[in-house]
């Protein structure tokens, strides 16, 4: 079910085939689990619950309607500001890995129904720091769901700021939140869902600032890195300091919810925020005959906005 | 969008090296005649005394290249004006307040109300100590959730009353602690910088120190962002960058030229509008001229920000924050 995301421009390479019939370890608990269960799993191990990562475009898959998303700045790539030494060996390198052009994804797609800004950072490439390329993407997502009349939906699984890009990724916390902040004002839902890892710059900005916070069980979310707060506080922290499930006890985040009901759960809040609808309700997601619905915005598709 | 900036003067950050190499030499040989005249070798006065001869040269000579390491050891300097001295200082009639209202009074915050000028106003600080007890005392200027809030608090004050907000930024970081992290060190940053690209007064901010992340951006949002020469802003400190980078916290010094965090290049890159100069060999050899300095920088831009309409503040802040970046098209 993976892999369907329209993706013909810049020539970007699949991910890797996992030959048929492989096992994979999983990585938490060490059990062998068959790649195909793994992958209908959402990649939550069937053994343990964990939750592993998936990239921005496994997320969009897993999360929109078939068809449903038109990407948007596919092409805006970092550049060196800084001339910081390696910086561009290491974009190289993510680009080859990821076959993105940097670490987020951002569009207008469908979740059961309802039309949505949606933005999706791949921890995968360069760890998911935001830079200029990131931070610009975010806004102007943003920015369209402003001007479309539309919700706001970012999966966020970063590091925080790139530090190769210096004072000018700091500024995209601010940029990013300025962003947000039209929609606040515009009376726009915004969804903000934290998966594993979301910390530094990005908690302290957009991840943050969602009407409602979702996180994805287990993942790791804070704004210090586990090593920097030990050497501070001369301690040892406990396993679970910043899990989602320890910022939800500590009333930081609203709920935390399985990989497998987070879809469902986003479409209902969306239902609830007044979410335009993009097509005539379904239950299934895809047309069982493979009949894909016009999508909104392009020929024969409808018209919608918040109200 | 922004400008890249110039390749990086690598020449000059050799010979500083280099120099500064020598100057542990120097020092070196120094210590070691000293601990051996202790004993029995009072000629070793007259080394010494050439020996600190030479060293003093070196250190002339060193001040002609910048770098940014001397900035970060500047900007940190425990005889810089703190960030309070400014505040205290430009406000008349300062009245300082307490508290976020939700947990507790963080004192590696300061906020209060004063009058700059003749105007009312509201300004924010973060506290570093001018020494070991001091420091202690207020966290060595890195504030907790509870400090960011309450910063908050007081800049809706400004808001409620269209008073000017004037932030005073000198801190090496929000505090990375766990008990910061249980109350929600990244939401009130996050929030505090939300919430000041929409504040509906003037914001004015002068970072005076050490420009340290995240936890300087939650007060360091603002209409006019004016940096002192010697202060430095970076996204990390220099000891972490080199501690992932490398993994070896003791290139820091490298890292700090990576980072490309100096008053110069940090305004060549369009995140501050304004350098104010320092007095000369920097702000601790003469605070009062510093902050002079600083009310001189602020006084126009005070009364520019102050007559233009809510709604053109707004926008402008906004257009200020969308146009910084850096990024390629591919084709």
């Amino acid at each position: 079910m993976l892999n369907w995301l329209r993706r013909p421009k810049h020539g970007r390479i699949s991910r890797r085939d996992i030959p048929a019939g492989l096992w994979v370890k999983c990585s938490r608990c060490g059990a062998a689990v068959y790649h195909r269960d793994l992958e209908r799993a959402l990649k939550v191990c069937p053994k343990c619950g964990w939750h592993h990562r998936l990239g921005a475009e496994e997320r969009l898959s897993i999360t929109l309607d078939e068809h449903s998303f038109e990407e948007m700045d596919a092409n805006l790539a970092s550049g060196d500001p800084l001339r910081f030494d390696g910086y561009r060996e290491k974009l190289s390198e993510a680009r080859a890995n990821t076959g993105n052009a940097d670490a987020a994804i951002v569009g207008v797609g469908g979740i059961e129904g309802y039309r949505t800004a949606v933005g999706a950072l791949d921890f995968a490439f360069m760890g998911g720091s935001m830079g200029s390329v990131v931070g610009e993407k975010i806004t102007r997502v943003a920015e369209r769901a402003l001007q479309d009349r539309l919700p706001l939906v970012i999966f966020s699984a970063s590091g925080g700021a790139r530090m190769q890009e210096g004072a000018l990724s700091l500024m995209q916390l601010a940029k990013t939140s300025a962003a947000v902040g039209r929609l606040h004002e515009a009376h726009l839902p915004y969804l903000s869902v934290m998966c594993d890892p979301t910390t530094g710059g990005v908690t302290a900005s957009f991840a943050f600032q969602g009407d409602v916070i979702i996180a994805e069980p287990g993942a790791l979310i804070g704004f210090a890195g586990r090593r920097v707060i030990e050497q501070t506080i001369r301690r040892k922290l406990p396993e679970r300091f910043q899990t989602a499930e320890f910022c939800l006890e500590h009333g930081l985040i609203d709920m935390v919810v399985p990989r497998p009901e987070l879809r469902g759960v986003l479409a209902r809040l969306l239902r609830f925020f007044g979410a335009p609808r993009a097509v005539a309700p379904e239950p299934a997601a895809a047309a069982p005959d493979g009949e894909a619905q016009p999508a909104p915005g392009e020929p024969g598709g409808p018209e919608v906005a918040c109200p | 969008m922004t400008r890249a900036l110039p390749e990086r003067d690598r020449a000059a950050e050799a010979r500083a090296a280099e120099m500064e190499a020598r100057l542990a030499g120097i020092q070196r040989e120094i210590d070691a005649l000293r601990r051996r005249s202790e004993k029995d070798k009072p000629d070793a006065v007259e080394q010494i005394r050439v020996l600190e001869a030479r060293g003093e040269e070196l250190r002339e000579s060193m001040l002609s290249i910048r770098t940014a390491w001397q900035a970060v050891a500047l900007a940190r300097h425990p005889q810089r004006p703190k960030a309070q001295e400014f505040v205290r200082a430009l406000l008349d009639e300062f009245t300082e307040l307490h508290g976020d209202r939700l947990f507790r009074d963080d004192p590696a915050m300061l906020a209060g109300l004063g009058w700059f000028e003749g105007q009312p106003a509201v300004a924010v600080a973060p506290c570093k100590g001018r020494d070991t007890r001091e420091n202690i005392a207020c966290n060595f200027g890195m504030p907790y959730p509870e400090g960011y809030r309450k910063a908050l608090r007081a800049m809706r004050l400004a808001e409620k009353f269209g008073y000017p907000v004037l932030s005073i930024v000198d801190t090496p970081a929000a505090f990375p602690g766990d008990a910061a992290e249980e109350r929600g060190q990244a939401e009130a940053i996050a929030r505090n910088i939300g919430e000041m690209t929409r504040l509906r007064v003037p914001v004015l901010v002068v970072i005076t120190g050490e420009g340290g992340s995240g936890g300087a951006l939650a007060i360091a949002v603002g209409d006019a962002v004016l940096m002192l020469e010697h202060a430095v802003y970076t996204v990390i400190p220099p000891e972490g960058c080199a501690a992932i980078l490398w993994h070896d916290a003791g290139r820091a010094r490298e890292a700090a030229s990576a980072l490309r965090l100096t008053a110069q290049e940090i305004a060549a890159l369009g995140v501050v509008d304004e350098i104010i100069p320092e007095p000369s060999g920097g702000a601790h050899l003469d605070s009062q001229a510093a902050i002079a300095a600083v009310r001189e920088a602020l006084r126009p831009r005070m009364t520019a920000l102050s007559n233009l309409p809510v709604e053109e503040l707004l926008r402008r802040r906004y257009a200020k924050y969308r146009a910084i970046g850096y990024h390629e098209e591919q084709s």
